[in-house]
């Protein structure tokens, strides 16, 4: 279990994790399609091993397959909405087909899009990714989980999406363990499955819900595949109501996953409650704003999951 | 050219042969006869004059790369492979049977198949990827990819050409099989690409036209590489879908044939130049 002391920023930031796997390992590269908003600091330190194809994210998704075939790592950049759906295909044929160790790192998914609107709210981009055999998906609760997993899966053989969330950590996270989900509070009324973003929202709403009596575990599941679905099953198995919060699309997400898995382990949860965007986009404004328009501050995560124990 | 180029009349006989595997692949499920019999000289010509490639070289990271971008066309590839020694050429006799890797596109588990392909317009970048590794690392290896004209029409084709050129890859060679088809028709009847060569060299690329059927025309089209420094080179090479076949050339409804075997004996004959064949088959359009 994780400890509940602010991190301090006692963690590197995602450029300069980064940037330590690039000088440890000679098989990454950097590449961007021109979108360099949290790698800003590396074009100038990394000469040719940093790659800039413009806003071509076709190409550099075959680039970034053409590289892998020659025993390279590319860590390919864009928004998550224009990574994801824009070069879908390239995705599932040059890295999916093949397995071939390409790392996407997806900025402002989910909520972090804040007030671009919906052409940027990349909210199925966890569902489509997931879909893809091989395919790897890793969503930090918050920069420290994002510094500690990226060694990690930029390490592993398989193509990998990450969900780029770089939200000051609100506790000090476990290791990391590629597949595992991390514990962070334990509890037998409501168990709570949480990844990326709404992190700290949902850890704030389950410390309202303590207060008020409630005994809450907190699962941050750092990764959506492959899925820990010892830690989903325990939770089933454990708690009176189980809450998935996400700030995706309900299909395909976290909620299906908790369905999948309970069908495959034979378990049945005794209450649900699917906290995600279903069949719209969020109305787009700053992330306090969407946060509070779209229920999903601490307080009223707290109130939606009170009321669905009453 | 290598210096080991073989006589013209060398590369036409492996070419014959090389027609001879399409034609034995398109029937029991048939091929993509057309396409593959267009870029079969090309093709040829690659592996026996241009790449710095050899069966016993595939693990060297020096070596030259092929990729077919239209992947349809892989017969062409799979013929040049076993008469080459890459392939076994009994393996040819699996052409779509579940117990081999070889069917309607190319799968790198077939030894000298360098990567999958099949949805057009995406290997121009994988090669350009691979091209930018061999200049990261000082090698003197090239990339070849082979693409269809129709194959133009993605516009992933020209986002990798503005790239490739604005990385100056001239480690790349982009060649066009121009047999003037796309899937169904004509491509200048549907979406014109002429003037091509103006076209590649907006983009940034130094290109050259030749006689895709014509092994003294390849030889001076492939003489000089890169064509400019700086820029990847584009080959058009002009070309006949159906070519060897005079019954079946330049027709829009023979791309994908499934013929029978009597149909298959006919045709091999008049590859060798007997008798045109009379073909019955039910015409096929695939796409």
């Amino acid at each position: 279990m994780s400890t509940a002391t602010p991190a301090a920023q006692a963690y590197p930031t995602y450029a300069d994790a980064l940037h330590a796997l690039v000088e440890a390992d000679e098989r990454v590269l950097v590449v961007t399609a021109e979108n360099r908003g949290n790698i800003r600091k590396l074009p100038p330190i990394l000469g040719d091993r940093f790659l800039d194809v413009g806003i071509c994210e076709q190409t550099m998704i075959g680039m970034g397959a053409g590289l892998a075939l020659r025993g390279r790592v590319p860590v390919m950049h864009a928004l998550a909405t224009f990574l994801v759906f824009r070069p879908y295909e390239f995705i599932r044929d040059d890295l999916g087909i093949p397995c071939l160790p390409g790392k996407l790192v997806g900025a402002v998914p989910g909520v972090l899009s804040d007030a671009n609107g919906p052409t940027h709210q990349a909210l199925e981009d966890v569902a489509l990714m997931r879909g893809i055999p091989n395919m790897h998906v890793f969503c930090p609760a918050d920069g420290e989980d994002l510094a500690l997993g990226l060694p990690h899966v930029v390490g592993s053989p398989n193509p990998t999406y990450i969900r780029h969330n770089e939200r000051p950590a609100p506790v000090r996270h476990a290791p990391f363990e590629l597949g595992r989900a991390e514990v962070v509070l334990e509890g037998e009324d409501i168990g709570i499955l949480v990844y990326g973003a709404l992190f700290t929202e949902a850890l704030e709403a389950a410390r309202l819900l303590a207060a008020q009596g409630r005994s809450v575990r907190l699962v941050n599941m750092r990764m959506l595949k492959p899925v820990d679905a010892d830690a989903i099953e325990a939770t089933v198995r454990r708690c009176g109501l189980v809450v998935t919060i996400e700030d995706a699309f309900k299909v395909g997400g976290l909620h299906t996953i908790l369905a999948e898995t309970c069908l495959a382990r034979g378990v049945l949860p005794r209450r649900t409650l699917a906290i995600a965007f279903d069949e719209r986009w969020f109305t787009p404004a700053l992330l306090p704003a969407v946060l509070e328009v779209e229920g999903l501050t601490a307080p009223r995560l707290a109130e939606r999951i009170a009321a669905a124990l009453a | 050219m290598t210096a080991t180029a073989p006589a013209a009349t060398d590369r036409a006989a492996l070419a014959l042969k090389v027609r001879e595997h399409i034609v034995r692949m398109s029937t029991d499920g048939g091929c993509f006869l057309g396409a593959s019999l267009s870029c079969a000289d090309l093709i040829v010509h690659l592996y026996t004059s241009v790449l710095r490639l050899a069966p016993g070289r595939l693990a060297d990271p020096d070596r030259d790369y092929c990729l077919l971008s239209k992947g349809h066309d892989v017969p062409a590839l799979y013929g040049t492979l076993a008469e080459l020694g890459y392939l076994d050429p009994a393996r040819l006799a699996n052409h779509l049977k579940p117990t081999d890797s070889i069917y309607w596109h190319p799968n790198r588990k077939v030894p000298g198949v360098e990567f999958h392909s099949g949805s057009l317009g995406h290997l121009l970048s994988v090669s350009a990827g691979i091209a930018y590794d061999q200049r990261m690392r000082q090698s003197p290896g090239r990339v070849f990819v082979i693409v269809g004209d129709g194959e133009l029409d993605e516009g992933s084709m020209w986002e990798g050409l503005l790239v490739a050129s604005a990385k100056r890859l001239d480690n790349l060679v982009v060649i066009v099989d121009r047999n003037a088809f796309q899937a169904n028709v004509r491509t200048e009847m549907l979406i014109p690409l002429e003037p091509l060569e103006d076209k590649f060299r907006a983009f940034g690329c130094a290109p050259v036209r030749c006689d895709g059927h014509d092994f003294a025309a390849l030889d001076r089209a492939f003489a000089t590489l890169p064509l400019e420094a700086g820029k990847p080179t584009v080959v058009i090479a002009d070309t006949v879908r159906g070519r060897g076949l005079p019954s079946i050339e330049a027709r829009a409804d023979r791309w994908f044939c499934n013929f029978t075997h009597d149909e298959v004996g006919a045709l091999l004959k008049e590859l060798h130049g007997e008798a045109r064949a009379t073909v019955q088959s039910e015409t096929l359009i695939v796409r």
